[in-house]
């Protein structure tokens, strides 16, 4: 991200980001009132942040890096762990520690 | 008489809101800091979560723009991420749809997870609140929260910079999404989607353009909503 292209793209991303991130924040309690909105779009709304996150994260996962490396066993255990965490707690913050204590804890043992 | 009560309605935002400055916090320091290690200047940091405002969303650009994504794919992505905020204005709609536009527009601007999830609460368990009692704790919920997002964020990103690789930050986002995974998992449908988008995103890997992303995000989306009708038919008995 650096020379003057990558400024450029980065300030497109940043304004592009910050006019859409308003105007689905704007466009129900200011455009649209009071009407209510088809039920098969608030059905698919419902589940996109579920299935990109996951989709964006696994690849991180599976190939940490770049390449076909092996799989990293404290990279891999760490998610696992931070993902139990998550679905047992319901806590980020709680899940986040325990994936970070893991990390660090396999790195140390696997120096 | 009406003015007290609205402005006891902010500090009750206010309160309510207080568990999650546990969450903000830290996640406002970890983008700075993440922000700054991808070589981005304190100006363009601030102006992340200053403008956008959205923390998920922040975090799918920064990782895409490391993977040098094409500009329309972060846009699309981020954007995505942040579908769910459409949702939450939908759902504000009938009880703050009467307040004048200034005020909605500045509430859009507000609307992320912790605002509306509280607002929501309040509103249902109190129907009896007039329109501006509803604003101000709407408003009240961000007082805290919004000053220490953009507080934090500076803080990680003057610190950022400085911090030695052994920590081996490279993980802390691919842990952050993670964790924000578990809590979504709430019904059958959500672990479907989710299941079927991390499926096409392995399958879907080498495509050009991290366009796997956007087809793994609208599969994972497609198979949640169809997972729903299922269910929903199997449980109602019908057929």
């Amino acid at each position: 991200m650096t020379g003057a292209s990558g400024t450029m793209s980065l300030w497109i991303i940043i304004v592009g980001m910050a006019i859409g991130s308003f105007a689905l924040r704007f466009l129900f309690i200011g455009l649209v009132g009071s009407k209510a909105m088809p039920d098969w779009i608030l059905r698919h709304l419902r589940y996109t942040a579920v299935a990109i996150i996951p989709a964006l994260v696994t690849p991180l996962i599976v190939w940490p890096g770049s390449g076909a490396e092996q799989l990293d066993p404290s990279r891999i255990s760490a998610a696992a762990v931070t993902l139990v965490a998550g679905v047992l707690s319901k806590n980020v913050l709680l899940a986040v520690l325990c994936g970070a204590a893991t990390l660090y804890g396999m790195l140390y043992l696997l120096g | 008489m009406a003015s007290t009560t609205t402005i006891s309605y902010f500090w009750r935002g206010a309160r309510d809101s207080a568990p999650f400055i546990l969450v903000a916090g830290p996640f406002g320091l970890l983008f700075g800091v993440l922000g700054a290690e991808a070589g981005l200047n304190l100006l363009e940091v601030m102006a992340f979560s200053v403008t956008i405002f959205a923390g998920a969303a922040q975090f799918t650009a920064l990782q895409l723009m490391q993977e040098q994504a094409p500009t329309i794919i972060v846009l699309v992505s981020a954007l995505a991420v942040n579908l769910r905020v459409a949702m939450y204005s939908a759902s504000l709609t009938p009880f703050l749809g009467a307040a004048p536009l200034w005020q909605r527009a500045l509430a859009a601007y507000f609307t992320v997870d912790q605002a509306y999830a509280l607002s929501i609460i309040q509103y249902e368990t109190v129907p009896t609140m007039t329109v501006p009692q509803r604003m101000a704790y709407f408003f009240g919920t961000n007082s805290l929260i919004a000053p220490l997002w953009y507080a934090m964020t500076f803080v990680g990103a003057i610190a950022g910079s400085q911090i030695p690789d052994s920590w081996a930050l490279d993980f802390a986002l691919p842990i952050a999404f993670v964790a924000m995974v578990g809590p979504m998992l709430r019904t059958p449908a959500h672990v479907v989607a989710a299941v079927v988008g991390c499926a096409t995103a392995l399958a879907a890997a080498g495509l050009p353009y991290n366009l796997g992303l956007i087809f793994a995000g609208l599969a994972g989306m497609i198979a949640g909503a169809q997972a729903e009708l299922v269910l929903a038919r199997r449980a109602g008995g019908v057929s």
